[in-house]
């Protein structure tokens, strides 16, 4: 059971149609959607002909598909030839890519509506989504509140139910910590179980594009549409995409749950750690195994994963400079000039640090110091979970140290802000596969999320035990007040 | 000061060779390769560097190195990476370059340049794969335009020891380099083109006095021809010899390496940065790419590809064929020419015959025609056979290029064109006899001169050959015409 299944389900048989849907959708969203600032851009009259066209694919006779008529949105990294894609910058504040990312062309195979493009933190660097061209989105539990980042506009719009699901992207926990904080479900699959062609690159070997929805079913049917293997993407996998709604099936007794107490020491809230010890217990009730593991390089993956991702970052993005496209200075005295104005314009302060600590690492003379070191960090890292995964099948864990901060609180502290992210950044340097699934609230009424981490490409394990938690408790039906209206 | 008197100079060079391969597509994406073609016209979002686009490895251009590597004696290395080269310029899209920093795809190998009186080994350090940048259009008044139609192009950069240590080797290893990689089928590496572009990094070692001193480093960059290469290594040293007598301090470690064009029309080296100023490329793995393994299996599909190289050929056909060395190294310069020649040799051809008509008649044909002589439409066979009845004396040399040039439209064979055109050479002595004797009675002033010029009777009976030939519309065998020119006017003894 899931809203998008069911979407889907009463779009393909007829008794709903796609134009309807639609039409529902585009009035949550424009009584919702300004309240929390979850999307960037949408086109009505866009939605409703695609919508009209699948109605009219039915009408002659033709078979639906998986997501038939299902209205999502996509965070504005993800490359659409039909709309801007931003990124949140005002270096691309007007570009229009020339193709569809390939998830957006799955999305659009199996029947869905791409209604619109949704916010994030700039290039999807931050933690809260207040780094944005557009603005900053909101949480919609607390709109004082942020609602996490990078994807904090495709949490936000499903957290509020202007769309049954949405597509973020997760260099370093950009899905599940904003799933977390909305209180939905956020999947980051395994590196390369998703083509990353058409999404705008952070951190190359740790970005992953992957869904959000309000349950780990409609979940598994999303990564069941945009998994596969493209032949544009070199690090895609190029193995069979299983049947993930059928894996949820699969029995999970006898299943090892590991545990490392070093994930449940100093940092972590108190409502935090409660909820999810308790989700464990859960388990251990549900007929698993809870084993302890040791992860004894943890305490350098922060560092390790910002200096690599900042590394591939400051690459990455050297091609924005005002040349070829995007935003370019107005009257530069030269080229260094026409480089450096349009840069130091076009790209807001988190970006330009970011870009300015990768380029530092890089540097000869720092290179081994910095760099280097932390590509073996992440080796040992690799080393940790494939030992852990000796013992367990899944790890369970917090996904933040604490439920939504307020609106500016780390703005001014950086420091602060990577920190937020200790809990999700494993899941990127290991290349695992993981999910935040909402599992209380704390004393404020806000979201909490834990997080179930599994091996590459463990998917189905993985969505199983996700599965069989949700069928025992309900925090994922519970939505916040705007979503009534 | 007496000092600095110098008692010996030894250039030293080492080189760096930029390769285009001749791929079908670019080298990360499926754009095709161009030389001409309107700016801008072989491009897509993958080769324009846009956001959310990824890379492919072209597997040909893969194999193309392998395949240089091993003509090259090089370790081929059975894991390589990909990194980025990172630098801001307007024609390279992304601002970082594909290349391969610290696991080149070709390791040590060695390349021995073929002398008669001074055979050499040139030691190759390494050679990599990398993408080639577009071009900046500087001519257009206030604004650069950027054609990007090159950029993505695969190149296979050559790294050498610094082995050479004259112009003159220098120049021949570019051009036996030059052939090779054509030899093999990676490049057409036509250098108006730019698809070879070779810097040399040059020095000069000096014995002088008070001992040994080297000058600092110079690479020449961007040369597009074997000559420039030769006269730009020339002038260079003796640019770093003056300004070593002139200048204290500049030797090697203690002045700049630097940065030199070359001026052709001045025929000078021009200064262009120092090495200090050089760029730090923060190279860095390229995450969109994974590395390749290469397998044993691999590597020996490829060796299958490598045909006998040009220098080993020209070996065998001086020592195996008895062709001079010149000879040699006219009929083994293009592979197509070579292998026609053996072809035709297998066909039963005279090799002697075949490797003259191959140099004399098939390759001016195909010069003429600004062609390849695989694109003459003559089979090997043909070809054996004109040099055949050539051989035999069937029909004379000139009759043989105006039957080759008659295979060019006509497939009728040799023999048959000869009778055609009526070719095949009269060796009836009375026949031959009266054309000679009609060339005598209609040339009066000519048989004067065989008779009583001496200075003049050489060129006379030459003209009388010609217009016996003439006569018999080529059919007259000329050794005969010449014996009967001799003993008709050859004054009777009384
Ligand atoms: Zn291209």
């Amino acid at each position: 059971m899931g809203e998008v299944i069911d979407t889907a389900a009463l779009v393909r048989s007829g008794s709903s149609s796609a134009a309807d849907v639609m039409d529902a959708c585009l009035k949550r969203i424009n009584s919702r959607d300004k309240a929390v600032n979850a999307l960037v851009s949408y086109d009505e009259d866009r939605a409703r002909a695609d919508a009209a066209r699948i109605d009219k694919k039915r009408a002659d006779g033709q078979t639906l598909g998986k997501l038939a008529g299902v209205p999502v949105v996509v965070k504005d990294n993800i490359c659409t030839e039909f709309s801007r894609t931003t990124c949140g910058s005002k270096i691309l504040e007007s570009y229009v890519s020339q193709f569809n990312a390939f998830v957006v062309d799955q999305l659009i195979d199996a029947d869905a509506v791409i209604v619109g493009k949704a916010n994030l933190d700039e290039f999807a660097m931050g933690s809260s989504t207040e780094f944005s061209l557009h603005g900053g989105t909101l949480n919609p539990w607390d709109t004082q509140r942020v609602p996490g980042g990078s994807s904090g506009g495709p949490a936000v719009a499903v957290a509020s139910r202007m769309v049954s699901a949405s597509l973020g992207s997760d260099t370093g926990g950009s899905i599940r910590q904003p799933a977390s904080f909305c209180g939905v479900v956020g999947l980051k699959p395994s590196y390369g179980r998703v083509s990353r062609y058409g999404l705008v690159a952070y951190g190359s070997s740790l970005d992953q594009i992957g869904p959000f929805a309000t349950s780990v079913d409609d979940a598994a049917l999303m990564l069941e549409v945009i998994a596969g293997h493209d032949d544009r993407d070199s690090t895609s996998v190029n193995e069979d995409v299983p049947v993930y709604t059928d894996a949820l099936h699969q029995p999970i007794d006898g299943k090892r749950v590991g545990v490392c107490d070093a994930c449940f020491a100093e940092g972590l809230s108190d409502d935090v750690r409660l909820s999810v010890e308790s989700s464990i217990e859960k388990m251990r009730d549900a007929g698993c195994e809870i084993v302890p593991i040791a992860l004894p390089h943890m305490k350098y993956a922060i560092a390790s994963y910002y200096m690599i991702a900042m590394a591939e970052a400051s690459s990455n993005l050297a091609r924005f400079d005002g040349v070829h496209y995007g935003y370019r200075a107005a009257e530069p005295r030269d080229l260094a000039d026409m480089y450096a104005t349009s840069r130091g314009e076009g790209f807001g302060a988190e970006v330009k640090r970011r870009i300015m600590m990768g380029t530092y690492a890089l540097s000869s003379g720092y290179y081994d110091a910095y760099y280097l070191k932390a590509l073996k960090v992440r080796r040992l890292i690799k080393v940790d979970f494939d030992a852990a995964y000796q013992r367990c099948d899944v790890i369970a864990l917090p996904v933040a140290p604490t439920t939504a901060f307020a609106v500016g609180e780390k703005v001014e502290d950086p420091l602060a802000m990577y920190l937020s992210d200790m809990y999700t950044v494993f899941a990127n340097l290991a290349g695992l596969c993981a999910i935040s699934l909402p599992c209380g609230f704390d004393g404020s009424g806000l979201p909490i999320g834990w997080q179930l981490m599994g091996q590459p490409l463990g998917e189905s394990t993985l969505l199983s035990m996700a599965h069989h938690y949700q069928s025992m408790t309900d925090y994922h039906l519970q939505a916040p007040e705007l979503a009534t209206k | 000061m007496s000092a600095k008197q110098i008692l010996k100079t030894r250039i030293i060079v080492g080189m760096e060779i930029h390769v285009q391969l001749r791929t079908q597509t670019k080298m990360f994406c499926g754009c095709g390769l161009s030389f001409d073609a309107p700016p801008n016209s072989h491009v897509c979002p993958v080769c324009l560097g846009h956001p959310g686009t990824l890379p492919v490895i072209n597997k040909q251009a893969l194999r193309f190195a392998i395949l240089a590597g091993l003509a090259m004696n090089c370790r081929i290395a059975s894991y390589t990476k990909w990194d980025r080269k990172n630098y801001f310029y307007p024609d390279l899209p992304k601002n970082y370059q594909v290349s391969q920093y610290d696991l080149p795809i070709c390791g040590e190998g060695h390349f021995d340049l073929p002398s008669e009186t001074d055979p050499q080994t040139i030691r190759i350090r390494r050679a990599h794969l990398e993408e080639d940048a577009g071009k900046n259009i500087h001519d257009t008044g206030a604004h650069t335009l950027v054609d990007l139609n090159r950029a993505g192009t695969p190149l296979l950069e050559i790294v050498t020891e610094p082995d050479i240590h004259s112009a003159a080797d220098a120049y021949a290893f570019c051009a036996e380099l030059h052939r090779l990689v054509t030899y093999i089928g990676i490049s057409d590496a036509n250098m108006q083109m730019g698809q070879m572009r070779f810097e040399p990094n040059v020095n000069v070692e000096i014995t002088h006095r008070e001992g040994l001193s080297k000058t600092p480093i110079a690479e020449i960059k961007n040369l597009n021809s074997f000559r420039s290469v030769k006269n730009a290594i020339d002038y260079e040293a003796q640019r770093q010899i003056a300004a070593w007598e002139a200048n204290p301090g500049y030797e090697l470690g203690q002045a700049a390496n630097e940065n030199r064009g070359w001026n052709d029309d001045r025929g000078v080296t021009e200064f262009q940065r120092t090495k200090e100023a050089a760029h730090d490329y923060r190279y860095l793995p390229d995450p969109d790419l994974v590395p390749v393994t290469i397998s044993e299996t691999m590597m020996k599909e490829i060796r299958t590809d490598l045909p006998e190289l040009p220098i080993a050929r020209r070996k065998r056909f001086v020592s195996d064929l008895q062709l001079s060395s010149k000879d040699a190294e006219t009929i083994v310069d293009h592979r197509a020419t070579a292998d026609l020649f053996e072809d035709a040799i297998e066909a039963g051809g005279p090799t002697d015959m075949l490797s003259k008509q191959m140099i004399n008649i098939w390759l001016s044909l195909a010069n003429d025609r600004q062609t390849d002589i695989a694109n003459l439409g003559v089979s090997a066979a043909g070809i054996a056979e004109l040099a055949g009845i050539t051989d035999r004396g069937d029909i004379n040399k000139s009759a043989a290029k105006q039957i080759a040039e008659a295979m060019l439209s006509d497939k009728q064979s040799p023999r048959e064109l000869a009778k055609h055109l009526g070719l095949v050479q009269v060796k009836d002595t009375a026949a031959t006899q009266a054309w000679v004797q009609q060339a005598i009675d209609n040339n009066a002033p000519a048989v004067q001169d065989v008779l009583s010029n001496p200075k003049k009777a050489k060129a006379a009976v030459g003209f009388l050959r010609g217009q016996v030939m003439r006569i018999s519309g080529g059919q007259a065998d000329p050794k005969l015409v010449g014996e009967l020119i001799e003993k008709l006017l050859t004054p009777k003894p009384d």
